[in-house]
């Protein structure tokens, strides 16, 4: 396949894991977070652990939107489906996220609700013409890669004068959440946890560019170089984190340089600012409240925003006690740590987050990797 | 003498579907006989008993049954008949059997066009006759309009099983092989193609098939040491290989380089975001064969056109977690699960 075979050769590959562990101190550990759950599907999907060096260990973080969203607005979206004059539009992969009484929205559709699954926000714009009558809501999620799309949406539904379409706004921004993770005691304070550097993320770059990112090089004293999704831009990015560390550099670079820029897609920064603005904090799952880490509608906009449209209000619910998917997503344990992994939390039914789609880091480890847990205990 | 004069032909061109069409009556009768016994045709049809007695040879019975609800009713490389024959020989074939009849029931729904029930009985007659198969039994249902997506049919097959023959799961042993008979998930791929909201542009065609001769061929080569065979339909390749492991209790190993997947539905699994593993097959079969004759059956499988491009992927290992590992051709290591979830409604 032209334009991805390339960026998956396994000669090369095998060429840069032999420059990491040539660069790499052979007396120390790396432990170097991926923010995204693209990043952790693909080192699980080509089994990048196994060709990595002994000493380099990768650490699954949160930048997985369909995890990190709290059980309280999944319950939100539901009770608002289950309003008889609604439609509610989502994508595909948050059907079966549990809310916290365990119901999903497939449960939800299942006893009567009118929820529709859509492709891309021209799916829910059509179905919002093709029903004139009804009350169309588009559950908007994402980090700042789908968030353009949904700026694009809003701009659509008010050219179009669709009187009855509006959005349950759930974006998210990257960089808050990496320095929440960063801010946390386990790692600031305690040291408990070293993380080296970062594997920036791939398709947010494009949009945010690596700017937002310098601040937190900075300030944190962590390198960061934003990465590609393909597993030779990954091996890539661990060969220029190694290097970071060895010669004491704390910067941003960039990898994907085919696709970033340092400033990023401004049309894109212009459409979002213009439609959204920041929440003082938002929750994510395993992280719990992150000030300044979400995006409401602006009020020129209130007419599309589904909170104040139908006066959604938010409860929140604490996360299983015995989860621990907080711990899990800032490197302290991993996934075999937790009691519950693969004993009452599994894809099929995910109490935490991590094991909520194929991008959390329990999910992945559970889909792809549990063979190894298996050799280890062997070994 | 006919006891039956139709006053008016059907109009097969213009006309539709309506709820006396499944009543009992004339106008049933009508469609059974202008539209149905007209793609079918055989003797036992013709009798138009209320059911087909018929003779079977030496060996033992082999019976399946299932369901077709495919959407779009049409798609590159079939439709909803095609498959619904192809799909039931294929199981019944699976065993090892050869299959012989089929009965098929139409589930209709109101205001369905008279020309495109035409066309999906005629490529079901079409495909039967390719097959040396007869469907020699059926029902018609009619039901309102918003009661059913068009058209769902079923079908029945019976197949005969030379005696000394019996493939099963928990056959399978530690060292065998595992074929299969040529690129994974041209069915699936090629329905979402077709997809109203998701609709790409490519030239992927549906691998619908009946391959029964390719299996005679096989157990002609390899007989007993064959151990068990299956269609990787919906779940594809992972579903199956993780049913059998679980079955068995045994696991696998693949290689993720010799597994064939044709560039174009391996492109538009990436855009989809799919494992085409995962993705549905329905003219393809894999075998777990003994060691020692498993180039014979790959030889056989190869000398047939449904299985030129077949391949040896694999083993079976000893495995008390019963994982079904693959060697990615990057030279990592992974899982292959089972599917999570439901990858895509409809997809036979």
């Amino acid at each position: 396949m032209k334009y991805a075979d390339e960026f998956r050769d396994k000669t090369i590959a095998h060429g840069l894991v032999r420059a990491i562990g040539a660069e790499a101190d052979s007396q120390r550990a790396y432990r170097f977070m991926e923010f995204c759950g693209g990043h952790t599907h693909a080192i699980s999907r080509y089994g990048l652990e196994d060709i990595l060096p002994a000493n380099v260990r990768m650490i699954h973080g949160p930048g997985c939107p369909v995890c990190v969203l709290p059980a309280s607005r999944i319950d939100m979206a539901i009770r608002l489906a289950e309003r008889p004059e609604i439609t509610l539009c989502v994508y595909g992969d948050l059907m079966r996220i549990p809310g916290s009484q365990g119901k999903a929205l497939l449960s939800a559709k299942a006893f009567g609700a009118d929820i529709r699954m859509v492709y891309s926000t021209l799916d829910a714009i059509r179905i919002a013409e093709q029903a004139p009558n009804r009350e169309v809501v588009f559950f908007a999620i994402g980090f700042e890669t789908t968030t353009p799309p949904t700026a694009v949406m809003i701009r659509l539904a008010e050219k179009k004068w669709l009187k009855k379409f509006s959005v349950f706004c759930n974006h998210v921004l990257t960089p808050s959440a990496m320095h929440s993770i960063l801010e946390n005691p386990d790692i600031r304070d305690i040291g408990r946890v070293e993380i080296d550097g970062f594997l920036g993320p791939a398709h947010v770059s494009t949009i945010i560019g690596t700017e937002p990112y310098e601040v937190l090089a900075e300030q944190f004293g962590k390198p960061i170089v934003i990465a590609g999704f393909e597993p030779l831009d990954m091996m890539q990015a661990i060969l220029m984190l190694v290097r970071q560390v060895k010669e004491g550099r704390h910067e941003v670079e960039n990898q994907y340089s085919r696709a970033v820029t340092r400033k990023g897609n401004r049309r894109a920064q212009e459409e979002v600012s213009d439609i959204f603005e920041l929440r003082d904090q938002f929750e994510w799952r395993g992280l719990g409240l992150v000030p300044h880490s979400g995006l409401k509608l602006k009020q020129a906009y209130a007419q599309f925003d589904a909170e104040k449209r139908f006066a959604m209000h938010e409860v929140r619910v604490a996360d299983n006690p015995a989860c621990e998917c907080g711990a899990i997503l800032r490197g302290v344990k991993r996934p075999v740590d937790c009691k519950l992994f693969g004993t009452v939390c599994t894809p099929e039914i995910p109490i935490g987050s991590c094991m909520v789609s194929s991008e959390g880091a329990c999910a992945a480890h559970w889909t792809y990797g549990r063979f190894r847990d298996y050799q280890l205990r062997r070994a | 003498m006919r006891a039956t004069v139709y006053q008016r032909k059907l109009d097969i061109e213009n006309g539709r579907v309506d709820p006396s069409h499944g009543a009992g009556g004339r106008a049933m009768a009508q469609l059974i006989s202008g539209l149905f016994h007209e793609a079918f045709g055989n003797e036992w049809l013709a009798r138009g008993n209320d059911q087909a007695a018929f003779d079977v040879g030496a060996g033992r019975m082999v019976m399946t049954t299932d369901g077709y609800v495919v959407s779009p009713l049409f798609f590159p490389g079939g439709n909803i008949g095609s498959l619904a024959v192809h799909g039931t020989i294929n199981d019944v074939a699976m065993g090892g059997a050869r299959p012989l009849y089929l009965s098929a029931t139409f589930i209709i729904e109101e205001g369905f066009r008279f020309s495109d029930l035409k066309t999906i009985a005629d490529s079901m007659g079409e495909a039967a006759r390719a097959a040396g198969v007869y469907i020699i039994t059926g029902d018609t249902k009619v039901v309102e309009r918003g009661k059913a997506d068009g058209l769902f049919i079923s079908t029945t097959g019976v197949g005969v099983l030379a005696d000394g023959l019996d493939l099963s799961a928990e056959k399978a042993r530690v060292g065998d092989r595992v074929l299969v008979s040529g690129s994974l998930g041209d069915h699936g791929a090629a329905i979402m193609s077709r997809r109203q909201n998701l609709a790409f542009e490519t030239e992927i065609v549906s691998d619908s098939a009946a391959l029964h001769d390719l299996v005679a061929l096989m157990v002609a080569a390899g007989g007993s040491s064959i151990r068990v065979m299956r269609d990787p339909t919906r779940g594809g390749l992972a579903a199956m290989l993780n049913e059998i492991a679980h079955q068995s209790g045994l696991g696998f190993r693949l290689q993720e380089e010799a597994i064939p997947v044709k560039p174009a539905v391996a492109a538009a699994c990436e855009l989809l975001g799919l494992d085409p593993l995962h993705v549905a097959n329905e003219g393809k079969l894999v075998a777990i064969v003994a060691p020692d004759m498993a180039d014979a059956v790959l030889a056989a499988m190869r000398a047939h056109p449904l299985g030129c491009d077949a391949a040896d992927i694999g083993e079976a290992v000893a495995d008390s977690h019963q994982f079904v590992q693959l060697s990615t051709s990057f030279g990592g290591g992974r899982i292959v699960d089972w599917l999570l979830g439901e990858q895509l409604p409809r997809i036979c």
